[in-house]
């Protein structure tokens, strides 16, 4: 009996976990009416971002103003920033509408989401501001060999990119049909140019402050919503779930831990993804170095779990409020008016349709435009951390041997800039009819199986070597891809495989594909007995202390 | 600058400092791990516990102050280790590096 509870407690999470971590995926929507005041209320929002990237674009003059805003971004507004990186559209329709649903589950879900943060707050983020220049490799190739090293973190990078950006394209087009009426190739082009002109022209410090006007939009809309929830109730929590349990078909099953059942494996393991994944997230760790020093650094982290905990708790009192006020009013939400029929636009719609019931069409307008923009920023956010890694880790590391000038480097990042605006464009139109749930997920997977332990490995473990760390890293990037292909988000629902057929019985890769990164690495490094690896190790003591006092580190530019 | 890293390497305050502050580190990503883990372990063991109500006739459950109390936890855990990084071992950081530089 009692197993069965542990079973049904944990698959509840890890179901929701395996559906909801896919994130982005908005699902198949259908296009609504137009609506202009949201196509408007997202203009003014662009030619507001394209004055700042103008007014960017003149200090944009060297690699470093491209990379990094010259490093003098504060903690404050850096913070600001990743939390814009980690908030996306689908974590704001796709758990507000999951408490919409089923209530607490929701938060054991935005929980999940949360914990990776002290764990890259009190291991990560100082050693990768005192040690890294540009990229996250210039903090794992530090004392090795830098041709594979480089060429490691370049590939674990694009990769990671490449699947968290199909989702967001994807995403976009399906948003764009329900929050502006207008068609899926008009969300694709219109992302990818106005995201490439930031990144373009702006480099970081345009990307940087998109991210930062989006993210107070964003947590300044769901306040406004929130506050206007539970002003309905008095502001008291107690009443508003009272109300809320009366009129949901679930009824008090919403204030309790939901009862899908998969395994505790799973899990655990999408635990350990989103864990641990998130420190190997390209277009965040990128973020650290933007900053003066570690003391910013580690405020930027600190400010960054402050407002993504902040907001998740938004999410849940907005996914109570879409119950209390929408269920009662099925005309106006629902498809022909009937509860049985489902939501317009989708059930990741509870929020936008909540913007309308406690603030109007204009606020409805805004919350539109807030959540497509949000998806622009991520995407402009992850084009630059891919162009940082094909043009100063490929480039100019691996091809031209560290000898490349600040010029020919800040042309090939543009270069590729344009280059990944297009394939990301490709890409997106490519995937409209595909099923993209699992890719957040898996891009989460790979970081935390390939990225994540290479980076720690090669900064903790002082007899770490080249061979083990680039070995360990393939080991768990292929694998992680591997497994996943072979679980039933992909084998089935994807390739079309019949039911059952899936020959990895998890949800999430992570827990073997992390743990084989982690062996492989130590296991070849112990074994490597070369004069090579000897020449590492002895360059150990040099790289702690820059990694844990910050002499020598890399300084914020003159001006 | 290779004076200043032998002479920090030399200095056993530096081996010292860094062996607390990394000790301080996976002591609070343990406490994290442990609130994390310990609230989906309670999902997993004991639904009933979380689905119990606050109060007699309240429908507030226990789940809910337990869940919010989980994201407030992350947060402040995250503010106490980044104060005592900045203040305290910062400090000792900078002296470490001043000795160096005498």
């Amino acid at each position: 009996m009692k197993t069965k509870h542990i079973l049904a407690g944990l698959g509840a999470l890890a179901l929701v976990g395996g559906a909801f971590a896919a994130g982005a995926d908005l699902g198949n929507t259908t296009k609504q009416a137009t609506n202009w005041t949201a196509i408007t209320m997202f203009a003014l929002f662009v030619i507001m971002t394209l004055f700042i990237t103008k007014w960017a674009a003149a200090k944009t003059k060297s690699a470093a103003d491209f990379y990094t805003a010259g490093g003098g971004i504060t903690g404050f507004q850096n913070g600001l920033a990743i939390a814009g990186d980690y908030m996306s559209a689908a974590s704001f329709l796709g758990i507000s509408g999951l408490v919409f649903g089923s209530g607490f589950d929701g938060l054991i879900f935005s929980i999940g989401w949360l914990v990776g943060w002290p764990v890259i707050t009190f291991l990560m983020a100082e050693r990768l501001r005192n040690l890294g220049k540009f990229t996250f490799a210039d903090v794992a190739s530090y004392r090795f060999s830098q041709t594979p090293m480089r060429s490691f973190a370049a590939v674990g990078s694009l990769v990671v990119v490449a699947f968290y950006m199909i989702a967001q394209m994807v995403g976009a087009g399906q948003l764009i049909k329900v929050l502006f009426g207008m068609d899926y190739l008009y969300a694709e082009i219109l992302v990818g140019t106005i995201m490439m002109m930031y990144v373009l022209f702006g480099g970081m410090t345009a990307t940087t402050w998109v991210q930062i006007i989006k993210a107070v939009m964003l947590l300044g809309g769901a306040t406004f919503m929130a506050v206007a929830v539970l002003l309905q109730f008095g502001f008291s929590p107690e009443v508003l779930f009272t109300k809320a349990v009366e009129v949901h078909s679930k009824h008090d099953a919403i204030m309790a831990p939901g009862a899908l059942i998969k395994d505790p494996v799973s899990a655990i393991s999408v635990g350990m993804a989103l864990m641990f994944g998130t420190a190997g997230l390209p277009h965040i760790l990128m973020r650290f170095f933007t900053v003066p020093n570690a003391k910013e650094a580690r405020k930027s982290v600190a400010w960054a779990t402050t407002w993504i905990g902040y907001f998740y708790i938004l999410t849940f009192i907005i996914g109570f409020g879409a119950i209390t006020n929408l269920i009662q009013n099925p005309t106006d939400f629902y498809v022909g008016g009937e509860i049985a029929k489902g939501l317009k636009g989708g059930g990741n719609m509870a929020a936008v349709h909540l913007a309308k019931a406690v603030g109007g069409d204009l606020f409805l307008g805004f919350i539109s435009a807030v959540a497509f923009a949000t998806i622009l920023a991520v995407v402009a956010g992850l084009t630059l951390s891919g162009a940082s890694a094909v043009s100063h880790d490929l480039y100019a590391s691996v091809f031209k041997k560290g000898q490349a000038s600040s010029d020919d480097e800040l042309r090939v990042s543009k270069i590729t800039t344009i280059f990944l605006g297009i394939v990301a464009v490709v890409l997106g139109i490519a995937f409209e009819k595909e099923n993209v749930a699992y890719m957040v997920m898996l891009a989460f997977a790979i970081a935390c199986s390939g990225n994540f332990p290479v980076l720690f490995m090669s900064v903790l473990w002082k007899n770490c070597t080249t061979k083990g760390a680039v070995t360990g890293g393939f080991v768990g990037l292929i694998m992680a891809l591997v497994l996943t292909v072979g679980s039933a988000s992909v084998w089935e629902a994807v390739m079309g495989n019949p039911k059952g057929s899936a020959w990895f019985p998890y949800n999430s890769p992570a827990i073997f594909s992390m743990t084989a990164a982690f062996v492989t690495i130590w296991l070849v490094s112990i074994l490597d007995n070369s004069e090579q690896a000897k020449k590492e190790r002895a360059l150990y003591p040099a790289q702690q202390i820059r990694s844990e006092t910050g002499v020598g580190a890399a300084t914020a530019s003159a001006h | 600058m290779q004076d200043i890293q032998d002479r920090i390497r030399a200095n056993p305050k530096f081996q010292e400092f860094v062996s607390k502050r990394n000790s301080y580190s996976i002591l609070m990503t343990i406490i994290g791990m442990i609130a994390y883990y310990g609230f989906i372990l309670l999902v997993a063991f004991d639904k009933e516990l979380l689905a119990q109500k606050l109060g007699s006739g309240m429908t507030t459950s226990l789940g809910v102050p337990l869940g919010v109390g989980v994201i407030a936890f992350t947060i402040v855990l995250t503010w106490i280790y980044v104060r005592r990084a900045n203040t305290e071992f910062d400090e000792t950081n900078e002296a470490i590096i001043r000795e160096a530089q005498k």
